[in-house]
Order: C-alpha cells, then sequence, then structure tokens
C-alpha cells in the first residue's frame, strides 16, 4: 500500500482505520483500482514521475464528518487535499497538488441545504453541481437563476473558491464574489461560520457578507487554509425578458473606442449582461458562434482570404478585404436583463451613444425573449449559460469532431492572464504573446486573440493549450506555459488560475515587495494548519517543512 | 380519522419543505436516471453534445453517434469508458457513478439492444 510521504505504513494502516469508522468502510479507498479515479484526467505530468497521484481517498457526508476526519488527519500529520465535485478539469482536476496526500472527496456532501425565493439566495455544500441545483430550481418552480461556468457538473462552491467565472449580469458573473457567507473546517477539526453566520441565532447570514471585524472569505478561496463546508451565493431573480443587440464595426482601428465606450456603458450598468466580442474578418468566434465553430471548423472562405491566412498577415490586413467583401472587422454583442421596456430603452440608448463615437457603426437585434423560456426556446437560445442553463458543449473543444477527425486531444490547460479594458492593449498582448507563441510553436488559430470579458473592469486573455497523453507533447506544452507566464508576467500581465502543475510558476510573479504576499501566505499557513495538513501545495502555498524543497524549480 | 390525520401529516411535510428544510441533490435510482444526470448532456442525440459528435466522427454512420441508439454496447465497453476515459472524457469516481449505479446503467445501455 502507498503511504503519505514521511507516514510509516502502520502508521497509515491505524489512521485509514479511524478514518472508517469516521465515515464507514465503504467511503475509505485504498485499492489501486478506486484510487486511479483520483487522477487529473487532463494532467500535463500524465504517467510520468511527476504525476500528483493520491494515496487514497475519503468520503465524508457531513461537516461532522469532515471535522473527524481533519482532526485524524492532523493527529497523524497527514496531508488531506479537498476536493468538492472534482471536475476542475484543466485546473488540477481531482489530484491533489502533494503527491501521496489522501484526497479528501466532497462529492457525498451534495444538499442544498436552503434556497430562499423572496431574499434570492441559496446555501449549498460542496458536491452540490450547477447541474443539481439547476434542476432543483426548475422542479420546484422557483424563479431564480444560478450563474453557471461552461462545464455544468462542477461545484457551485469549488468554482466559486477557485474563483471561476460566469455569463449572466456583472454582479453575479465572478462567482466568488457573488457568494455570502461560508462554513469552514479549521486544520484542528474546529467548525467556523464567517460573516453574520459567526453570530449564533443571526437570521442574516446569506444577507450581508462581511459580518463584523475583518472580512476572512477571501483567505479560503485559492488557498489551503481550511475545508470549506457550506456557503452562500446570492442568485438573479429571473428577468422578465433578454435581449442581445450587436454592434459591428468595420475598421482595426475601431477596437479602442468601443472598448472605451463598452466599458463606460457597462461600468454606467446601461447593460449588465455578458459584452461577447469577437472579430467576423479574423474568423474569431463569438460566444453565440463558439459551437458552431467546434463543431463544424472555420467558416470557408475565397482564395483570396487563405492567401492572407496563411501568409501570417498581420490582423490590420484584413481590413481592406472585411470592407470589400461586408465583413465586420468587430462585433460585439451587448446582453440586457429585465423588463422589455427598459432594456429596449437601453439598447437604443447603446446605439445612439455609439453613432455619436463610431458613425460607421451598424446594429443588429439578435435574442430577444420573453422569460421564462418554453422548453423549446430552451433548445434554441445562441448561448444557454447566459440564461443560467448549465451545459457540457464545452467539451467539443479539443475533442474529435467531423473538421478535426484525428488525433483528439487528451484535456487542455488554458493560459489566462487578466489585462486592462482598453483597446491598445489588447493590439499590445496580441504583438507581445502572439510573437512569443509562434516562437515557443505554440498553434494560434487566428491572427489575433480576442479577449474575454468575464469581469467588468478587466479582461481575461486566453491561449488555449492542448493536453495529450505523449509524454514529450506534454514536455514541450510545459515548457510552452512557463515561458509563456514569464513573459506575460514581464509586461504586467498575471494569470487569475492555474492548473496546480504551474501554480508555483504563477504565484512566483506576484512578487512585488521582495515576495511580500507570497510570505504571507506561508505566515497564515503556519499560524492556522502549524502540521501542514490541508492541501500542502495548492497555490503554492507550502507548508513550513515542505517550503524548501518546493521552492521555485522544484515544484 | 384517517383523513385527518394524513391531511396533518401532509400540512407537516410541505410547511417544512416550504421553510427550507436541506434537500439531497438528485441521485438516480434507475439505469435511465444514471444515464440522464451523468451522460446525456455530453451523448444525447443532437448537435449539441461533444460526446455524440466524437463519435459520429470516429464511426462515421457505421455506428449511430447518440449512445442510446447504439445496439453493440457490452457491459465490459461501458464499464472501461466510465472508470478510464477517452481523450477528453475523464473517468468518474465512485463517490460519482458507484458500482451499482454502473451496473444499471450497464442494464438499460444493454437493454437497448432488445428494442
Amino acid at each position: 500500500m502507498r503511504t503519505p510521504p514521511g507516514i510509516g505504513s502502520q502508521e497509515f494502516a491505524a489512521a485509514l482505520n479511524e478514518f472508517r469508522e469516521a465515515v464507514g468502510e465503504k467511503w475509505v479507498f485504498t485499492s489501486d483500482e478506486d484510487i486511479k479515479l483520483y487522477r487529473d484526467a487532463y494532467s500535463p505530468y500524465w504517467n510520468e514521475p511527476e504525476e500528483r497521484t493520491a494515496s487514497a481517498a475519503v468520503a465524508p457526508e457531513s461537516s461532522e464528518e469532515v471535522q473527524a476526519v481533519v482532526a485524524i488527519a492532523n493527529r497523524y500529520g497527514i496531508p488531506v487535499y479537498s476536493i468538492s465535485t472534482g471536475k476542475n478539469l484543466g485546473y488540477g482536476g481531482s489530484a491533489p497538488t502533494y503527491s501521496g496526500s489522501v484526497v479528501l472527496d466532497l462529492k457525498r456532501m451534495n444538499r442544498i441545504i436552503e434556497v430562499n425565493e423572496k431574499q434570492a439566495y441559496c446555501i449549498v455544500e460542496p458536491g452540490v453541481s450547477y447541474f443539481d441545483m439547476y434542476r432543483y430550481l426548475q422542479e420546484n418552480n422557483i424563479r431564480l437563476w444560478i450563474d453557471v461556468p461552461d462545464p455544468g457538473w462542477g461545484s457551485m462552491m469549488g468554482n466559486a473558491l477557485d474563483r471561476g467565472a460566469g455569463y449572466t449580469a456583472a454582479r453575479f458573473r465572478n462567482h466568488f464574489d457573488a457568494h455570502c457567507g461560508m462554513e469552514v473546517v479549521l486544520a484542528d477539526g474546529e467548525l467556523m461560520r464567517t460573516g453574520m453566520g459567526a453570530m449564533p441565532g443571526s437570521q442574516t447570514w446569506q444577507m450581508y457578507k462581511s459580518g463584523f471585524g475583518p472580512w476572512v472569505d477571501g483567505i479560503f478561496s485559492q488557498s489551503n487554509f481550511g475545508v470549506v463546508t457550506k456557503m452562500g451565493f446570492w442568485l438573479m431573480p429571473e428577468p422578465d425578458a433578454f435581449l442581445k443587440g450587436v454592434i459591428h464595426l468595420p475598421r482595426y482601428k475601431d477596437l479602442i473606442p468601443h472598448v472605451d465606450l463598452m466599458t463606460s456603458l457597462e461600468n454606467s450598468r446601461i447593460f449588465d449582461g455578458y459584452p461577447d466580442l469577437n472579430s467576423p474578418v479574423l474568423g474569431t468566434p463569438s460566444l453565440a458562434g463558439l459551437h458552431d465553430f467546434l463543431v463544424d471548423g472555420p467558416e470557408r472562405r475565397d482564395d483570396e482570404y487563405m492567401q492572407l491566412f496563411t501568409s501570417g498577415a498581420p490582423p490590420e490586413d484584413y481590413e481592406d478585404y472585411g470592407l470589400r467583401n461586408k465583413i465586420p472587422f468587430w462585433s460585439c454583442a451587448l446582453t440586457f436583463y429585465g423588463p422589455e421596456k427598459v432594456i429596449r430603452a437601453q439598447w437604443e440608448h447603446v446605439q445612439e451613444r455609439y453613432k455619436e463615437v463610431l458613425p460607421e457603426a451598424t446594429f443588429e437585434l439578435r435574442e430577444f425573449y420573453d422569460l421564462p423560456l418554453s422548453e423549446e426556446q430552451k433548445e434554441q437560445v445562441q448561448y444557454p449559460a447566459q440564461f443560467g442553463i448549465p451545459n457540457l458543449r464545452t467539451f467539443a473543444i479539443g475533442a474529435r469532431s467531423s473538421w478535426n477527425p484525428a488525433p483528439p486531444s487528451d484535456g487542455h490547460a488554458w493560459f489566462s492572464p487578466i489585462i486592462p479594458r482598453d483597446g491598445a492593449e489588447i493590439l499590445r498582448i496580441n504583438e507581445v504573446l502572439g510573437k512569443a507563441s509562434r516562437e515557443l510553436g505554440i498553434p494560434m488559430l487566428f491572427a489575433m486573440n480576442v479577449p474575454v470579458p468575464s469581469w467588468e473592469r478587466c479582461f481575461v486573455f486566453i491561449i488555449p493549450f492542448m493536453i495529450s497523453k505523449d509524454p514529450k507533447q506534454n514536455k514541450k506544452t510545459r515548457d510552452a506555459f512557463r515561458q509563456i507566464i514569464k513573459i506575460a508576467a514581464a509586461n504586467g500581465w498575471g494569470e487569475y488560475r492555474t492548473a496546480t502543475a504551474f501554480q508555483g510558476d504563477v504565484m512566483d510573479t506576484y512578487s512585488f515587495g521582495d515576495n511580500a504576499l507570497i510570505r504571507f501566505h506561508e505566515k497564515i499557513k503556519d499560524a492556522v494548519d502549524p502540521k501542514g495538513i490541508l492541501s500542502p501545495g495548492r497555490y503554492n502555498i507550502w507548508p513550513r517543512h515542505l517550503r524548501e524543497q518546493h521552492k521555485k524549480g522544484n515544484s | 380519522m384517517r383523513t385527518i390525520l394524513f391531511f396533518i401529516v401532509a400540512t407537516v411535510v410541505s410547511i417544512t419543505a416550504r421553510a427550507g428544510e436541506p434537500v439531497r441533490a438528485f441521485e438516480p435510482v434507475t439505469g435511465a436516471e444514471v444515464f440522464e444526470k451523468w451522460c446525456s448532456s455530453c451523448h444525447s442525440k443532437g448537435r449539441e453534445y461533444p460526446g455524440t459528435l466524437a463519435l459520429d466522427a470516429r464511426y462515421k454512420g457505421a455506428v449511430p453517434g447518440a449512445l442510446e441508439e447504439r445496439t453493440d454496447l457490452t457491459p465490459g465497453l461501458i464499464t472501461y469508458f466510465v472508470r478510464n476515459g477517452i481523450s477528453v472524457m475523464p473517468f468518474f469516481r465512485k463517490t460519482e457513478i458507484s458500482d451499482h449505479q454502473l451496473d444499471l446503467l450497464n442494464t438499460y445501455l444493454i437493454k437497448k439492444e432488445e428494442k
């Protein structure tokens, strides 16, 4: 039997017996057959010695059982790595960051503790997926929406704790920001509630986020300071109607005034849905066109266009082709939620503002729906996540399809730095990272990458990396990924989230003040988890006894 | 009396539900439900489903892309892919699909042959 590093086999056997007493025999997994299910299916180290794998897994089904398991682990000094649904694919999946850890699998904790329609909130356990919550809301005819990320089988809690994003109104798209109150099991097994939940008898745990005193919720995201066992979320009351209006712009340089205006309108709440920017002439898909793009491949174009494409022409060279063929250089779909009168007036105002700033702009009303959607309409909408409908369409990325018959990839990892809401910066990052990508052999599908406006006030610039089961290919991918992290950081562009394999590389770039932030994380770790048992290494926060060996270059 | 008792019990049950007692997420108890919860989002019939699209591209019409339409599936095959994954499809842990639920799924998908 494999044991966690530094733990003898007799000691481990004794701990496993205590785990079995705490959660039941059936829910402690130790056989090779069961343990391999805790591998990271998208590991960039698949089948290599550095692949991070578990020694065992324990699956409690309540906060009390988590407390018991953590207290046992703390007594024995056994590292436990917590996962919620374990579907954080591309970011580590269900595998631990520190090889040999016992995975604390919280999937069985799947209670929807409360949904309050009047106050528009819910409280959930870690095992509740977006699919689960959607089903519950639909079956009980509760007119609240969830904000879903691309894969609907993820955990509401897990995604928020890893600071994931979605597609409905701005105030719900940042999943961590939309939470309100949490319950946490600490390293010694103690149970803590944050915000108003810290006051016995309070009725406002999900109505006021910060309670009294330091607001500590943030330190439990992208970290390893406790095991979160419950979280509250603010949900979106189902709006009366949905409108999607598209602005088309003919010129390359229109990007700069467009981003300024779009940002001003969004910050002023003239629209609050996801602004979906793409370049039709460069062939980058919009959200609405993404699925068709993945299924059918790039749009077929004439010889003149293919000449531009194969010659590696810079993006501005496509402008003339677009003008002659009436293909917009940029399109941006703005989405509006609310009463019909209000959102039609908002869309009209948007058009007036664009006409003042960009007189060549043209407009198109793409989608309008009275809500709730009928079952038929649910199948017709351009992007279901913009209606809070969870799905798994995103897995068409890198999968086999009629235009991409072989070989399919075995997973993906995103390089996704945060960049300013500024058109000039979009052009600059494309120049810098486009050049770097070509030099590093990273395939770029388009003459430029268009960033996604997941959150207000910034863009996320995404470069996809395909993961394979071939170690040679993966080594190239890892080396390129690490290079691009450094090049981006040298320009002030930092990633918001990354796969476990690269968390050390990214954390190292947040180095202001002689790594003051990293050292602060470590001080907290030493204080709240002195034995270093909770998810060692998660987001590169290593406990004292493992710190030296995992410093830069060793992780 | 029995009616009154039933009424009281029913009222109590509905009041607790409204008061927001914790509810478990949907747990499949039949093979069809296992398919619906864990497979249908990728493997249903239609062009919105990546698993179906991938199988269509792989078999090019020799067998249907949608798993519920297949008549050639064997228990070993279904179990293998659920526990090993393929391409971008990950494998599933026993806390997600238990061995018992996997048996139900096998029975459900293999029964298709008799239809």
